[in-house]
């Protein structure tokens, strides 16, 4: 713990003391002072990929991120959490869920890619074939 | 291009990936000259934030140079440098015509309880993030800022979410002269929040924490006292006796859902996740601000539930206020302060790296290691953009 600092050793102290110099102030400020706009209301968004949506809207909105689609089993999970609505803790759970699943799927992705993974695979493959024969052959 | 790609709980890969595309009329294409490690990428990195899909693309604050634009596009130009708030927002919906930006209705599908943020998970709309060569970013003729020329690319690429989350912070807590002001967490959110504080006329402003490294680098930055909490018995308790025994006027939570100092919370919200992870210090500020006090959230809870407790807080006539910080809204006003020298932003830098050793620098973020406070990264095709250059259009600053 230190002492307290000297306010008037405080650079610029209070400068923005004065409520009506802090920009946002009052919270909800209308006409918005943005500037730029040139359109009513959004065009909408080509649909490239499947995007889920919240039960508690009517839609996609306008426009959307189209990262990462949904896919495989966790993009199943996915979809069912997508039936609930954000209020359910289901909905929340379920993805979390899908994202552990995920993992697991990027796991095997990794696994697919990886020269040495594969060839530890082959390997396995090739143990695993080589005892079953050799049980079969003593039987 | 190169990205940083999410692969698992405490994993992220620098791995290649392909170009972003223009898929709007009112989109760009930047190229990416700097991104941040912001302490909010912890709850993706660590596995907190629902709908964090393998393979998506972090990182929500970032600077760039416009490659290409939409059909739509008016007020940018290829070759603008420009530093792009993490809020993806429409500009023209109920709550932008309200100014607050953070809560755009029209960007984000997956839920309506969160606006739109790059590189924050499906939850946040499923945009790619910044953290990468190239980034695509939607409606480029409101969001971006052309970055002025006496404005250094490492204060603007501050400029997008941690000077205006602090700053905003500081103002949520609607702080009057001579208020006691007491911040949670010494991230650079905090530390921030906490230099705003005295900007706003605060008499004091405490900080606490558990690091010392960072408790030493609040006294430097803002001249705050600091309590590192591990050495405190009981957190409310401390403040109340700092401060004759009333309490804090104004206390900010800018530490969100992984906050240590609490076995409890810990182990119910970060190990078991039976809550939106652990409100430790959303707990302290409540039972630490005098009656009649505010208390202002900017750190990040998941969309579940959190015990706190919300009883003592109305009891106390305490306010509460929290948002996402509205970028837009606070840049020409900041970017004056950045200009006038009363905010120096890039003082809370202290790691400069090349993106493809963006594992090993998340990593140290979040062991907090090495001093860690901010972490710059440096994409391989950010060019020579230590120097901003001449903007080939006016700095669109006249929101005020």
């Amino acid at each position: 713990m230190n002492p307290p600092s000297d306010r008037s050793q405080i650079p610029d102290w209070g400068v923005d003391l004065d409520p009506g110099r802090r920009p946002a102030v009052p919270m909800e400020r209308t006409l918005p002072r943005l500037e730029g706009v040139h359109w009513e209301r959004p065009t909408q968004q080509r649909r490239t990929v499947e995007i889920l949506h919240s039960v508690e809207r009517p839609g996609v909105t306008p426009v959307f991120g189209t990262s990462v689609p949904p896919s495989g089993l966790s993009g199943w999970i996915r979809r069912r959490a997508f039936r609930r609505s954000e209020s359910d803790m289901r909905h929340w759970m379920l993805l979390l869920l899908a994202d552990r699943v995920n993992v697991v799927e990027g796991l095997l992705d990794d696994a697919r890619r990886s020269p040495r993974a594969r060839a530890a695979a082959f390997g396995l493959a090739g143990a695993a074939l080589a005892v079953w024969v050799l049980r079969r052959r003593r039987a | 291009m190169l990205a940083t790609t999410y692969r698992r709980p405490y994993r992220v890969r620098a791995a290649q990936v392909p170009d972003p595309v223009l898929e709007h009329p009112d989109d760009a294409i930047v190229r990416v000259t700097r991104a941040c490690i912001c302490g909010s990428d912890l709850h993706l990195y660590h596995g907190l934030v629902p709908d964090t899909r393998v393979g998506s693309i972090f990182g929500h604050e970032f600077t760039g140079i416009v490659e290409e634009v939409g059909a739509n596009v008016r007020n940018l130009q290829v070759g603008d440098h420009v530093l792009v708030p993490f809020n993806v927002f429409c500009g023209t919906c109920a709550s932008c015509s309200r100014e607050l930006y953070g809560n755009c209705e029209n960007v984000n599908p997956e839920a309506t309880a969160v606006g739109g943020a790059y590189g924050y998970s499906h939850t946040a709309g499923g945009y790619d993030g910044g953290q990468a060569e190239y980034v695509r970013v939607p409606f480029a003729d409101i969001g971006p800022t052309v970055i002025p020329p006496d404005i250094h690319i490492e204060d603007a690429v501050l400029l997008t979410d941690v000077v205006p989350t602090g700053y905003q912070a500081a103002e949520m807590g609607d702080i009057h002269e001579n208020d006691t002001v007491v911040v949670f967490g010494a991230g650079p959110i905090g530390l921030m929040a906490a230099r705003c504080a005295w900007l706003m006329g605060a008499g004091r402003v405490i900080v606490v924490d558990q690091y010392d490294y960072r408790l030493e680098f609040a006294r430097r930055f803002a001249q705050a006292e600091t309590v590192n909490f591990r050495e405190v018995k009981d957190m409310a308790v401390h403040l109340k006796k700092m401060t004759g025994w009333r309490g804090a006027d104004v206390c900010i939570d800018a530490v969100g859902c992984e906050a240590d100092g609490n076995l409890v919370q810990t182990l119910v919200g970060v190990k078991m996740k039976l809550q939106a992870g652990a409100a430790t210090a959303l707990h302290w500020a409540i039972n630490s601000a005098r009656r009649g006090g505010n208390v202002s959230i900017v750190g990040v809870y998941g969309p579940t539930f959190n015990a706190v407790p919300i009883g003592s807080a109305m009891n106390k006539g305490l306010t509460l206020r929290m948002n996402q910080a509205s970028v837009k809204r606070h840049l020409p006003h900041l970017i004056e302060h950045v200009r006038a020298g009363r905010l120096r932003p890039r003082e809370l830098i202290t790691h400069r790296v090349p993106l493809e050793e963006v594992d090993e620098a998340y990593h140290r973020f979040s062991a907090k290691e090495d001093g860690c406070i901010k972490t710059v990264l440096v994409p391989p095709r950010a060019g020579r953009a230590d120097v901003a250059p001449a903007a080939s259009s006016p700095a669109p600053v006249q929101l005020h």
